[in-house]
């Protein structure tokens, strides 16, 4: 039983979408339950999946050059990694553009940290109960969000010198 | 003394023309190296090309006992007020060199983190253009900022995006997206 299998089985209700994809698994989850299958994937003894890969997200916005629209504007992609057991899950959870909003991670992975700082930084999505949900590349001063895809490719927000 | 006041052995000189003379060959450098300029500045450093034979070999890893600021790879916004620290710090007379294009224009890079052009920030002795510069291209710029040493030159200007002021003319073209596109629908 793959680790896909697993929680679909254990989560029927809660998993919006599943894909396979030469052996990648994907499943797209309510955000409300993402807390409880990261718990299951990590705590169970048959996955074990403890290692959080990757952790990053998209924005839907103008997706396809606008022909698709999506209901959710965002997704939060994680993927997970199992080193005992060498396999893979990805886990998706759509945000809303009005409340893009999450649980955090920190608690299960300590690396979730700074990969839920850049996510905020790049995309402003917040990340509810983070520890310390501060910009990690981006200076303090700088407004806005610049991988989100209406931030304009020519905007400047120097420090210090003319606007160029 | 006496052969030096006959009238034969008679040398004129100036005191800055001597001061710039000893300058342009004991070039104490910092090496501001951000990005991949980086190796073709150590490779210019090294035994191959050595930059040493133009006096300019002793990189000083303090802003206050160096000359000449080599700012060598891409300048971000986040790291701009670091720079201009670093440049402050320098003690008069201090020359500044913009080695590769992303510090002379910001290259390839048109974005929300990348300085376009670190003359905007500080003022730029010479250019050194390349994506990176090859060694023959960095000793040539050396060359000019020597030129410029002995003749007691240095820039006082920045650069400012609506007037076009204070960059090189072959410089202010810079990159833009519609160029770019257009560009590959052209060869295409």
């Amino acid at each position: 039983m793959t680790p896909l299998q697993r929680i679909q089985e254990q989560f029927p209700a809660e998993i919006i979408e599943t894909h396979t994809f030469r052996g990648d698994e994907t499943a797209i989850i309510r955000p409300a339950s993402l807390l409880p299958v990261a718990k299951f994937l990590k705590e169970t003894p048959e996955l074990d999946f403890n290692f959080l890969m990757d952790l990053t997200a998209v924005d839907y916005l103008f997706y396809a050059g606008g022909r698709i629209q999506k209901e959710f504007r965002f997704e939060v992609v994680y993927h997970f990694f199992s080193l005992k057991f060498n396999h893979r899950i990805r886990i998706k959870v759509p945000v809303d553009e009005k409340t893009p909003e999450v649980d955090t991670l920190c608690g299960l992975w300590a690396s979730a940290n700074w990969y839920e700082r850049e996510v905020w930084d790049m995309y402003g999505i917040n990340f509810k109960g983070h520890p310390d949900l501060r910009r990690i590349l981006m200076y303090e001063e700088f407004e806005g969000h610049a991988l989100r895809k209406d931030y304009p490719v020519n905007k400047r927000q120097p420090l210090i010198g003319p606007q160029n | 003394m006496s052969s030096l006041s006959s009238p034969t052995n008679f040398f004129t000189s100036k005191l800055n023309d001597a001061l710039g003379w000893a300058r342009k060959f004991s070039i104490f450098q910092y090496p501001f190296v951000t990005a991949c300029c980086g190796m073709e500045y150590m490779a210019t450093n090294c035994s191959h090309y050595d930059q040493d034979r133009f006096g300019a070999g002793f990189p000083r890893f303090s802003p206050r006992q160096s000359d000449v600021l080599f700012v060598v790879g891409t300048i971000s916004h986040k790291m701009a007020p670091i720079l201009k620290t670093v440049h402050d710090q320098m003690c008069e007379p201090k020359w500044v060199v913009a080695f590769g294009v992303c510090t002379c224009t910001g290259g390839f890079y048109d974005n929300y983190s990348t300085v376009m052009g670190i003359d905007t920030i500080i003022p730029v002795d010479i250019y050194i253009p390349g994506c990176p510069p090859r060694p023959e291209n960095v000793l040539d710029g050396l060359m000019k900022l020597q030129d410029k040493i002995q003749k007691g030159e240095q820039s006082r200007t920045l650069y400012d995006p609506r007037t076009k002021i204070g960059r090189p003319a072959e410089l202010q073209g810079g990159y833009s997206i519609e160029g770019h596109i257009k560009h590959i629908e052209a060869s295409s």
